[in-house]
């Protein structure tokens, strides 16, 4: 249907006032992929979005869509539609005229505009509600009729503003589905905004990890889940146990941490650029109940907390100085051997499980 | 266990306690009978007398009980009323345009160009300081402005851009609809910029990145939004300066005539029941011209 642009963006800030909401970030979104931006509020993915928009003006570095470099551009001359959060359909005007009213301020001809907005709202399976009002449709419905009025002017790229906040969860996984759809059978390059870890990995080519205005990875969402490039992401994401502390002996690949009042860990990873101070991550579905194979790779810790999941079982432990350690153990493992709150269990996991993270150079 | 208890407990209770409960239906009614006594006795039994004292007879000394429609006849069917009823009508018609434009441009800075909430109540109240004192006063106060020898006047006469002041700045239609305008613009602001506060602001980043231009915006998306408020502000003002009596008085010196203006002379003479019957044909448009007004644009969104 059109033609998809690559979106390079190039040691971005925005500041307002006084404060930096984003540092310099550059990052390059290959033509026809699936980009999330993920984070905790306030970290600056929407700011980044609604720059790249043109909703925002940048304070210092340029965006670039396809050949263009788009930095001072009005929004609706850079070849970007934008879906906002609450979709912002007219409320005055029915779907038909919702869906055409860039045409219409283009000075289309009315049958032609209608008559294209009619095709939109086919495709997005809206065909029958036309002449209703946005107040008349349910949520998902809405958000079909915002998708529609963003793809009728043909962009290169489409801007998702947490799309699915709005949505109940089942009619969030259903309309997650839809975009995931509609963004293969279009190829156009789509950049969705979200703080669910789930979304992003189910939606994205590359999820874009933010914090505090400043890219922590950007990567394939097997990437980020399995070599989480710094304790943030792996915090953030939820599926690893960040160690820090000092490190005692680093030896090429392998490394060495000790915590304080604690125990040793062995990691494996690049510690080239490391300092005295370094974080692993351990992933939290691969720790075992068990004497560990080699010194470094496990602890022995009394249990505070267990949480049944239903297909696995989570185990919240406390000892060798650590605080709260995750162990998610399947449920056939966990019954083959129950364990109870206040026992002293042993716990093990392999020499790939945990590898060294790095840190931002601020 | 609940279902037993209320059984076996509450069951020999229940004759005492129906006793002194109040039927539902009752209660309902109850709750309304305030303010439709108040409503009753402060508006429909007066529309009611005047509407039984226009059909009365009269002399120049008293009223008597009759059912004549002459009364009517005589309001209708004479010239003066038509002018005068005309001559109320275009002041409704001038005052409403000037009043629209200017409440909507000052409710429109209030609302998107003020950034911080706080600017914005502190410059709608000043908007507000005026009602602070009456009417009259407010009204009065334009005549050392306007007046021969008043600070217009003799401005103008100073700086030598008119040989002699000018006459129709005072006890003239324009000063009729200046002190109108200046009494009932913030009737216009005020709902106005109710309905401006409502629109989300991503409706207009939504119109700009569909590639409106900023009027584009203002005449597709903010207008159509903001005509539930510029419709309660026009009942205010149309309502308002067809019953107006006071301003048309003081500010034409008495050379303009407005319907209430006319009804006053009428009882000042005595004549009720012929103002009487003037205030019914007076209702009875201002009625049709408010039933106009919400058959063309629907307010209930906006109560």
């Amino acid at each position: 249907m059109s033609k998809a642009a690559e979106i390079d963006i190039a040691s971005v800030t925005k500041t307002y006032g006084t404060t930096t909401a984003v540092h310099a970030i550059s990052l390059k979104i290959p033509a026809g992929t699936y980009c999330c931006l993920l984070g905790p509020s306030g970290c600056g993915k929407t700011s980044t979005l609604r720059m790249i928009a043109g909703h925002e003006s940048i304070t210092s570095g340029d965006v670039r869509l396809g050949n263009t470099v788009v930095t001072d551009l009005p929004p609706a001359k850079r070849g970007t539609a934008m879906m906002f959060q609450s979709y912002a359909l007219f409320p005055h005007l029915d779907l038909v005229d919702n869906v055409a009213f860039s045409l219409k301020m283009k000075g289309v001809d009315k049958d032609v505009r209608r008559a294209k907005a009619m095709d939109l709202l086919r495709l997005m399976q809206m065909e029958g509600y036309a002449t209703r009002r946005p107040a008349q449709l349910s949520g998902g419905q809405q958000q079909r009729v915002a998708l529609a009025r963003a793809l009728i002017t043909d962009p290169e790229a489409l801007l998702l503003d947490e799309p699915l906040s709005a949505l109940d969860p089942f009619l969030k996984i259903r309309m997650r589905a839809e975009l995931k759809k509609l963004q293969t059978s279009l190829g156009i390059t789509f950049v969705h905004v979200t703080h669910s870890q789930e979304e992003a990995m189910a939606l994205a080519d590359i999820i874009v990890i933010m914090n505090d205005g400043r890219i922590e990875q950007a990567a394939h969402p097997r990437v980020v889940f399995e070599k989480p490039a710094t304790a943030f992401v792996a915090k953030f994401m939820g599926n690893h146990n960040v160690i820090s502390g000092r490190v005692t002996k680093s030896a090429g690949q392998e490394l060495m941490l000790s915590v304080p009042a604690g125990a040793d860990f062995l990691a494996v990873g690049d510690n080239g650029e490391l300092t005295d101070q370094a974080d692993i991550a351990i992933r939290t579905d691969h720790v075992r109940i068990g004497q560990p194979s080699e010194t470094g790779l496990g602890f022995t810790g009394s249990i505070t907390n267990i949480e049944y999941r239903g297909s696995s079982v989570k185990l919240s432990v406390n000892g060798a100085g650590i605080e709260d350690f995750t162990a998610i153990l399947s449920d056939t493992d966990f019954f083959a051997n129950p364990v109870k709150v206040g026992e002293a269990i042993p716990l093990c996991w392999g020499r790939e499980d945990a590898i060294v993270l790095g840190r931002l150079k601020h | 266990m609940a279902t037993i208890t209320s059984a076996d407990a509450v069951k020999p209770e229940m004759p005492k306690a129906r006793s002194f409960r109040i039927p539902l239906g009752l209660v309902s009614y109850l709750q309304a009978t305030p303010l439709t006594l108040i409503l009753g006795f402060f508006l429909a039994l007066p529309i009611l007398m005047i509407v039984i004292v226009s059909f009365w007879d009269y002399d120049f000394a008293q009223m008597y009980p009759d059912f004549l429609t002459m009364n009517y006849v005589e309001t209708l069917g004479s010239w003066v009323t038509w002018k005068t009823y005309l001559n109320t009508l275009k002041f409704a018609a001038i005052v409403w345009a000037i009043t629209l434009f200017v409440g909507f441009w000052v409710a429109y800075f209030l609302a998107f160009h003020i950034r911080t909430s706080a600017m914005q109540m502190v410059l709608f109240l000043v908007c507000t300081v005026p009602f602070l004192t009456s009417n009259i006063i407010r009204m009065i106060s334009w005549i050392p402005v306007l007046g021969r020898n008043g600070l217009i006047n003799s401005a103008l006469v100073s700086a030598g851009i008119v040989p002699e002041p000018i006459q129709w700045l005072l006890y003239s239609d324009f000063a009729v609809v200046l002190a109108m305008v200046h009494l009932y613009t913030l009737f216009m602001v005020t709902p106005i910029f109710n309905t401006l506060m409502r629109i989300d602001k991503s409706l207009v980043e939504a119109a700009r990145d569909a590639g409106a231009t900023s009027f584009q915006i203002l005449t597709n998306v903010i207008i159509p939004l903001a005509k539930p408020g510029m419709a309660i502000g026009t009942i205010f003002v149309v309502t308002l300066v067809m019953a107006d009596f006071s301003t048309v008085q003081v500010m034409s010196g008495g050379q303009s005539a407005s319907v209430a203006l006319m009804m006053k002379n009428q009882m000042s003479l005595l004549q009720y029941p012929a103002a009487a019957a003037n205030a019914v044909v007076l209702l009875v448009l201002v009625l049709l011209m408010v039933a106009g007004i919400l058959r063309i644009v629907d307010i209930r969104k906006e109560l």
